[in-house]
């Protein structure tokens, strides 16, 4: 059936970006910081929307596109990233560019690219989907066009995703030619129903869809450009790639892997668990070496995306039970790791705005600069450390203690211990903030807009940890309908 | 919700106080240095009060509960892997909780009298010193493994910033490595509630049922036996087990006086206090096959420790070894699995507790002063700091085990205990009691009594600031030491209840 009121709120997503557009082009002169509210204003209606659709009966675009509560959750997410980046870009932007109508109008288009990844059922619209999130992002990375380092990240960025997008386009073709089919349902049946061993066309296939989405998340090996296109991009543009394009790849990975793939996860299991392993170790001690903030903020959020691929292959070792609790404990930390994200970049660009200085040392003694912005520093790498009080503590327990099994203990206490080695960089910086004196007369003037901003996403991550019970259950509902249609709830496991 | 008699309402409050109290301070403004001193003390005392009441109202007669004063709130069920009642702040109090409390009360409150001329910052650092001591009352209340673990996190955590920000002698390194050392334990104890909760397979982090599958073989035996390495070794880590203790001696050596005496004298017992938690209660089989291993390691770290004393000048850093060795009775005494060598342990943990602190609040004390803590630049100190003097002998000689004093106390059912199961090791143990009185009384020779250096001759006696806490830990001392019924009689329906414990 074709009905077209399932993405009303993307309507209007899109609607504002264009809205961005016309408003720059019909005043040339309008401060550059007008638009940035008026995408917060789009960005808040688009989620306010959003929120009708919650607990509905799940809208279905012909088995390509469904808007159940998994959707909703990212649209809310999305929406909410979106406008959290637009208020981070006001003041960060206001000179830096000519263009802004540009710059927001992308950004509201890269969230309708999440919430399409979150909705795709089949994988063409999924690649698409895929595509419009990245397209979005090629450009806002390399929007600094007179920084070399901003066009140099662009640049690698563009080469190493269309080589991804080749890879899982590739991957596409090998399934299709398999199974015939490239819906998830029509998949899942044909390789439930198959009558020798699996396909070495589909191991292929499957394989090579693990590179094209693990580029998008970032996972090792495929995480190359990530440091780069962290460090060149503009300071919320990195706060954008490290919370939404990571969140909507993982949106992706579990539409696929408890839909076409889930009857199979004996095939690809495995290098899910190997690439996790990798991944959070690789993340966690690349980052110990880096001077440069965002370089070891990316480094970090790549760490953090290993944590989140335990989820990913319990799905694959456990029965349905347990990789709905996975999941719905992964959605749970997203949130609270987004928030965190969002806090954190919100007082880095506090401090940058001031000092133009993305270096580590540039923290030195923050805590008498400004002993607002190091407090929220401090408890949001506290957070990710994994620290009780802050989200960290609780979502990463809960996402450990769903996936454990004994067949998945070596990497759930591989977690754990990546988790420390973490603490020992998060150290460093909390060192420069509260262990060296600061400059003299070097206090910190903070824009009360961002203040604010990272004031409130620091009371969310501490109401995440402290009463995470409300946030739970509204995302149980969201797991739940995950895996109302999942093939394994279907076919019941194994 | 279920609430025994009321009094859960009195471990809520006393868990409640130090959080309180770093909330309120967080709304003094930084330079309102005074007020910022008396909201600590005063909060301080009214722990101590709760704590004192908490330990006396809990009851010690033989058909008592060991359970008692129960308090629960479901905190997150039936979502995810969670079943009916899956996390609930679940806090109660048996025996070994009873003593421990108490000693929270008094260690605390003394520690934060000991802050008071604290002049650097103190509003940051009183936040800190009660977040940490919201973390240790929260671990000894919690009978839910979630909490359990999340307070012992919070009380380990904030002393990266104490003794980083306050901290003296190499500040940075001993923050450094106490941190790492400590939080790399937890990963241990991580992999161990992940464990047993899966193994379980309830779906609820109440250590009661937990401990009843431990128990009844659906945790199988030899899952616990894989889980009790990771547990011991986690919470071994702060317990200062050998050879995981070299963060004590540096980390003490840097923390500022008020934060050595909370490490020492009450993170330490949160160690052990782990052990019998979720390595005894929960794991009782992995306990059975592990424990003559723990035994070697307590012995080990008694003999280390108390020969690391000997050698060492600095006083901080014979403290930090002596505690080494003492915490290695209180794994002797554990590791016997027996009514009498563990109840030695627990009292050990107490006495060791207030025995500890009141030696770094007198090193504190000279310290300030004299800024050298090297053993042989003093002498004879005795003529000018007397009441300074006594309270050391006490310290010191409750340390070697004096009759009369609490270490005594503790020391004699613990080589009791080894004795009864391991004759061998019960030798070893006494061979690390007269260490201790080699360390002591050469510390005394030198120190107090030498032939007296004038350096000196304008040292002041302890504050009366001083002389009150150092009053209240001292009471402790000599009270444990002559009359230890109280304490017996608490710990005597808890310990019997231990699975695996034998007569």
């Amino acid at each position: 059936m074709r009905d077209y009121t399932m993405f009303i709120p993307e309507y209007i997503a899109a609607g504002s970006a264009l809205l961005v557009l016309a408003v720059e082009l019909a005043r040339p002169g309008i401060g550059k910081d007008k638009i940035a509210y008026l995408t917060f204003l789009g960005a808040v209606v688009w989620g306010v929307s959003g929120l009708f659709y919650l607990g509905n009966t799940p809208g279905n675009f012909m088995d390509i596109l469904r808007t159940d509560d998994f959707t909703t959750y990212f649209r809310l997410l999305a929406a909410a990233i979106v406008a959290v980046t637009a208020l981070l870009s006001a003041q960060y932007m206001q000179h830096r560019t000519k263009t802004a109508g540009e710059y927001y109008g992308l950004l509201l288009t890269a969230g309708v690219g999440m919430v399409l990844m979150a909705a795709s059922r089949e994988l063409l619209t999924a690649y698409i989907s895929l595509e419009l999130l990245s397209f979005s992002l090629y450009v806002l990375v390399g929007f600094h066009k007179r920084d070399k380092l901003s066009s140099e990240a662009s640049l690698k960025y563009v080469l190493l995703g269309a080589f991804s997008s080749a890879m899982f386009l590739y991957g596409i073709s090998l399934i299709y030619g398999a199974t015939g089919t490239t819906y998830y349902e029509g998949i899942a049946n044909v390789l439930a129903g198959r009558s020798s061993d699996t396909d070495l066309g589909v191991i292929v296939g499957i394989m090579l869809i693990i590179a094209g989405v693990g580029f998008k998340v970032s996972a090792i090996p495929f995480h190359m450009w990530a440091p780069d296109a962290y460090e060149g991009a503009p300071m919320p543009i990195t706060a954008f790639l490290s919370t939404a394009s990571k969140a909507a790849g993982f949106a992706l990975i579990l539409r696929l892997f408890t839909g076409a793939f889930a009857v199979d996860p004996t095939e690809w299991r495995v290098v899910i668990a190997v690439i996790a392993a990798a991944t959070m170790t690789g993340g966690n001690l690349l980052a110990i070496q880096q001077t440069n903030l965002k370089r070891l903020i990316a480094y970090s959020s790549i760490g953090q995306v290993g944590y989140m691929l335990v989820v990913v292959a319990a799905i694959g070792y456990g029965t349905a039970e347990v990789g709905q609790a996975a999941s719905s404990a992964l959605l749970l930390h997203i949130i609270g790791y987004v928030a965190a994200t969002l806090a954190l970049f919100a007082a880095l660009i506090a401090v940058y705005n001031r000092t133009g200085d993305d270096t580590i040392r540039g923290l030195r003694g923050l805590s008498e600069r400004s002993p607002f912005l190091a407090m929220v520093i401090a408890c949001c790498l506290f957070s990710f450390a994994g620290l009780p009080f802050f989200a960290g503590f609780t979502t990463k327990l809960f996402m450990f203690q769903a996936s454990t099994s004994s067949a998945l203990l070596w990497l759930v206490g591989l977690a754990v211990l990546n988790s420390f080695i973490s603490l020992y960089y998060y150290l460093m910086i909390m060192r420069q903030m509260y262990l060296y004196d600061a400059a003299p007369n070097s206090k910190l003037k903070m824009n009360p807009l961002l203040g604010t901003v990272a004031g409130l996403l620091l009371i969310g991550v501490l109401f995440i940890g402290i009463f995470p019970g409300p946030a739970f259950e509204a995302v149980d509902g969201a797991a739940e309908a995950l895996f109302e249609v999942s093939a394994i709830a279907v076919t019941g496991g194994e | 919700m279920t609430f025994d008699e009321g009094q859960g309402y009195a471990v809520l409050a006393t868990l409640a106080a130090p959080l309180a109290a770093a909330l309120v301070i967080l709304f003094i403004p930084g330079s309102q240095k005074m007020a910022i001193r008396l909201v600590s003390a005063v909060f301080g005392a009214v722990m101590l009060g709760l704590s004192i009441y908490l330990f006396v109202a809990y009851q010690s007669g033989a058909d008592s509960e060991v359970i008692q004063m129960t308090l629960r709130w479901t905190w997150v069920e039936n979502v995810s892997f969670l079943g009916e009642e899956g996390i609930t702040l679940y806090l109660a109090m048996d025996g070994i909780t009873a003593l421990m409390v108490l000693l929270t009360g008094i260690v605390s409150f003394s520690a934060a009298l000991t802050a008071w001329k604290l002049d650097y910052r103190p509003k940051e650092f009183f936040i800190l010193y009660w977040i940490l001591v919201t973390g240790v009352y929260g671990t000894f209340f919690s009978f839910d493994l979630f909490f359990l673990f999340f307070f012992y996190e919070l009380a380990v955590v904030p002393l990266y910033l104490l003794i980083g920000m306050w901290g003296s002698t190499r500040k940075e390194y001993g923050a450094l490595k106490l941190t790492l050392m400590l939080v790399g334990g937890s990963v241990g104890i991580w992999i161990a509630i992940f464990g047993i909760v899966d193994a379980a397979g309830l779906g609820t982090f109440d250590m009661v049922q937990l401990a009843e599958a431990g128990q009844n073989g659906t945790i199988s035996r030899n899952t616990q036996i894989l889980l009790f390495p990771f547990a011991v070794v986690g919470f071994g880590v702060l317990a200062a087990m050998w050879p995981f203790h070299t963060w004590s001696p540096d980390g003490h050596m840097s923390a500022p006086t008020a934060v050595s005496m909370v490490p020492a004298g009450v993170l330490m017992k949160l160690g052990a206090f782990g052990i019998i938690r979720v390595g005894i209660q929960i794991l009782p089989a992995g306990a059975e096959f592990w424990m003559p291993v723990v035994l070697v390691l307590g012995v080990i770290g008694a003999l280390y420790g108390a020969i690391g004393a000997l050698t060492q000048r600095d006083f901080k850093l014979v403290s930090g070894y002596s505690s080494v060795s003492h915490m290695g009775y209180v794994l002797i005494g554990l590791a016997t699995l027996s009514y009498i060598g563990v109840t030695g342990a627990v009292l050990q943990m107490f006495s060791h507790g207030v025995m500890t602190a009141l030696v770094f609040l007198l090193i504190g004390a000279l310290y300030d002063q004299t800024h050298s803590r090297d053993i042989n630049a003093y002498g004879g100190i005795a003529k000018v700091m007397p009441l300074w003097v006594i309270a050391y002998v006490i310290a010191g000689l409750a340390n070697v085990g004096l009759p009369g004093l609490s270490g005594f106390t503790a020391e004699f059912h613990i080589f009791v205990g080894a004795f009864q199961t391991y004759p061998i090791v019960g030798g070893l143990a006494i061979l690390a009691a007269a260490l201790a009185a080699a360390y002591m009384l050469r510390m005394f020779a030198i120190v107090f009594f030498g032939p007296f250096n004038p350096r000196w001759k304008d040292l002041k006696d302890v504050t009366p600031l001083e002389a009150f806490s150092g009053a209240l830990l001292i009471g402790s001392v000599v009270i444990m030491g002559v009359w230890w019924a109280p304490f017996i009689d608490r710990l005597a329906p808890t310990i019997t209840a231990l699975p695996g414990v034998t007569g």
